[in-house]
């Protein structure tokens, strides 16, 4: 992040992504909130590209220490927590809503 | 030049799908097409992400990625549907976590040692590294209180809230302190001292935002802990999106800024149900007074004197002849796993012609949604969920409301008694029904510890006993009628 044009950019996109999920959260179903709530925790999992880019850079610096190294593993670590058991439970809870009654009796 | 522009075209379908899965999140018949596509989104991304990362330090990406998803799916295979709280507050923590690890390592990393720091960047480095340690603490706590591997009760002490504030001046001074230093550009000699000192600041500054996540959740009860799983989820969100800042990643700061809105959405919602603003849940330590009561020293002084207690037997009977059953459950369905004998119950209700519906308040159970999964889990179709404003009409015309571990939310005291702690707070119109049977284990007041008047009310009955146990004894009466 260099000049404040591309701050700017990056600001603009903030806020008009911020209406887009406070547009599109609201037509939720109140039955629908706890998978919403794993489905977001899986998307915040993005968090895992920012530490991939986060350890390459490291190894690409003169910095690079067993700490920080280890602390970087970890967000990768913790990021991919959040993607694969997100998506993951999200999906096993969204498959058991039905419309019907069709289990066995 | 030409991969970088491939990978944010690549970026930007991803980003659709992400706003296209959550858009399908808007009803359940096609919810699961949305979480493929939200993951298919996710797997373009990633591939991309790795397609341009160079370097070293593929054997620790790989190694982060292979264990941090092993857990990941392991633990979301085995979760129980009524520790879903937990789970989610877990996975807000991982991303708060992560959010902080990375402004860690990236000071460090950008800093290079000497240099200073653009204002932008130093500025995102400090606030996500606050944000997402607050949020990953805070989470822990959470997940503490709602495992009952610690007291569900607000945990309060004299001089609390002035602990807090002194911890967030700190973090707040430390912090600004930190940008002025790193961004100073001029006299390189100087410049670079305070570099050095800084670097020192940096985990001091992680330490006292964990400091304030435990801080910050330690008074909150049980009762309240939907709306700080909310929270926590959107500053997880907020943190993601400011870590983009950091890293000039568009991708980050979107998804961040989905995330942040969603569990602000929520929050707001979840304040509403309750009609409490947010200060009052998070400063208000709400329950905190029933903290060290028992059930003999609340009603010691008269008491509830008018309460009936019925046999499974008298409740089978009447809900064998009733035309209409509302059933509403609360979290001590959650904590008996009840929700599958509930399902059996209705079951034998449905096959004698009775209508049988679910009343779910918004805040019944320790998340947002909690009753609605159990009860899918339980293979209750849902259609037959109502929220408070659908079922409210109809609880005069029905013949039994069946409260099962459900307190609060259907105290009339939020009614009319402007006195009572949750006045003014929506609830669900059970006394409103012909007969009330509650299902509790005690009398024993509820996660608020305030009284409920419905208790005394003359159409209404208590069932003591495990609520799993209470509805098992219900079926069998019904059945051998």
């Amino acid at each position: 992040m260099t000049d404040s044009n591309a701050f700017l950019g990056l600001l603009t996109i903030l806020v008009l992504a911020v209406f887009v999920g406070f547009e599109v959260i609201s037509k939720v179903p109140t039955t629908l909130h706890t998978p919403l709530m794993s489905a977001t925790n899986a998307i915040h999992g993005i968090v895992l590209i920012g530490a991939m880019v986060t350890i390459a850079a490291l190894f690409g610096s003169g910095v690079h220490s067993p700490l920080l190294v280890g602390a970087a593993t970890a967000a990768v670590t913790l990021g991919a927590i959040n993607v694969f058991g997100g998506f993951a439970v999200t999906e096993r809870m969204l498959q058991m809503f039905r419309r019907k009654d069709n289990a066995p009796k | 030049m030409i991969l970088t522009v491939v990978v944010a075209l690549i970026d930007l379908v991803a980003i659709v799908l992400f706003i296209l899965g959550l858009h399908y999140l808007n009803s359940p018949a096609h919810a699961r097409q949305g979480n493929r596509m939200a993951m298919l989104g996710m797997a373009i991304a990633l591939i991309a992400a790795a397609w341009q990362t160079a370097g070293g330090a593929w054997l620790w990406i790989v190694f982060g990625v292979v264990l941090g998803g092993t857990i990941g799916i392991f633990a979301a295979l085995r979760v129980k549907m009524t520790a879903m709280p937990q789970m989610v507050a877990l996975y807000n923590g991982a991303g708060g976590g992560a959010a902080a690890l990375i402004a860690f390592v990236e000071y460090y990393v950008q800093t290079n040692g000497t240099s200073s720091l653009y204002p932008v960047v130093s500025v995102s480095l400090v606030l996500s590294a606050i944000i997402g340690a607050i949020s990953f603490a805070g989470s822990i706590i959470a997940f503490l209180k709602l495992q009952e591997l610690m007291t569900g009760r607000p945990v309060t002490y004299p001089g609390q809230q002035f602990v807090n504030a002194i911890v967030a001046l700190a973090i707040v001074s430390l912090g600004a302190w930190l940008i002025i230093a790193t961004i100073q550009p001029a006299a390189a000699m100087h410049a670079a001292s305070a570099i050095h000192l800084a670097a020192w600041a940096f985990p001091a500054l992680l330490g006292v935002a964990l400091l304030l996540g435990v801080l910050f959740v330690l008074p909150i009860g049980g009762a309240d802990m939907p709306v700080v799983i909310s929270l926590l989820n959107s500053f997880t969100g907020l943190a993601v999106a400011i870590a983009g800042f950091e890293l000039g990643s568009s991708l980050l700061i979107i998804c961040g800024a989905l995330v942040g809105a969603s569990g602000t959405l929520l929050t707001v919602l979840m304040g509403k149900a309750m009609n409490r603003p947010l200060t009052n849940v998070l400063f208000g330590a709400f329950g905190a007074a029933g903290g060290s009561d028992t059930g003999t020293s609340t009603s010691g002084s008269g008491g509830p004197q008018n309460i009936r207690s019925a046999s499974a037997d008298d409740v089978a009977v009447m809900l064998a002849y009733a035309q209409k059953v509302i059933i509403v459950p609360g979290y001590g369905m959650a904590v008996a796993q009840a929700q599958h004998s509930v399902k059996a119950l209705a079951d034998q209700l449905e096959k004698r012609g009775v209508t049988v519906k679910y009343a779910i308040h918004p805040v019944a159970g320790r998340m947002p949604g909690h009753m609605n999964v159990l009860l899918a889990e339980a293979n209750v179709p849902y259609p037959a969920l109502l929220d408070m404003e659908d079922v409210n009409p109809e609880f005069p015309t029905t013949d039994v409301a069946l409260v099962i571990g459900a307190n609060d939310v259907t105290n009339p005291a939020a009614r009319n008694v402007a006195s009572s702690p949750i006045y003014g707070m929506p609830i669900l119109d059970v006394d409103k029904a012909h007969n009330v049977i509650v299902l509790k284990r005690s009398m024993r007041s509820g996660f608020a510890g305030i009284e409920n008047p419905l208790y005394e009310m003359p159409n209404c009955s208590m069932l003591f006993g495990d609520a799993k146990a209470s509805v098992d004894a219900l079926t069998a009466a019904v059945k051998a009628l």
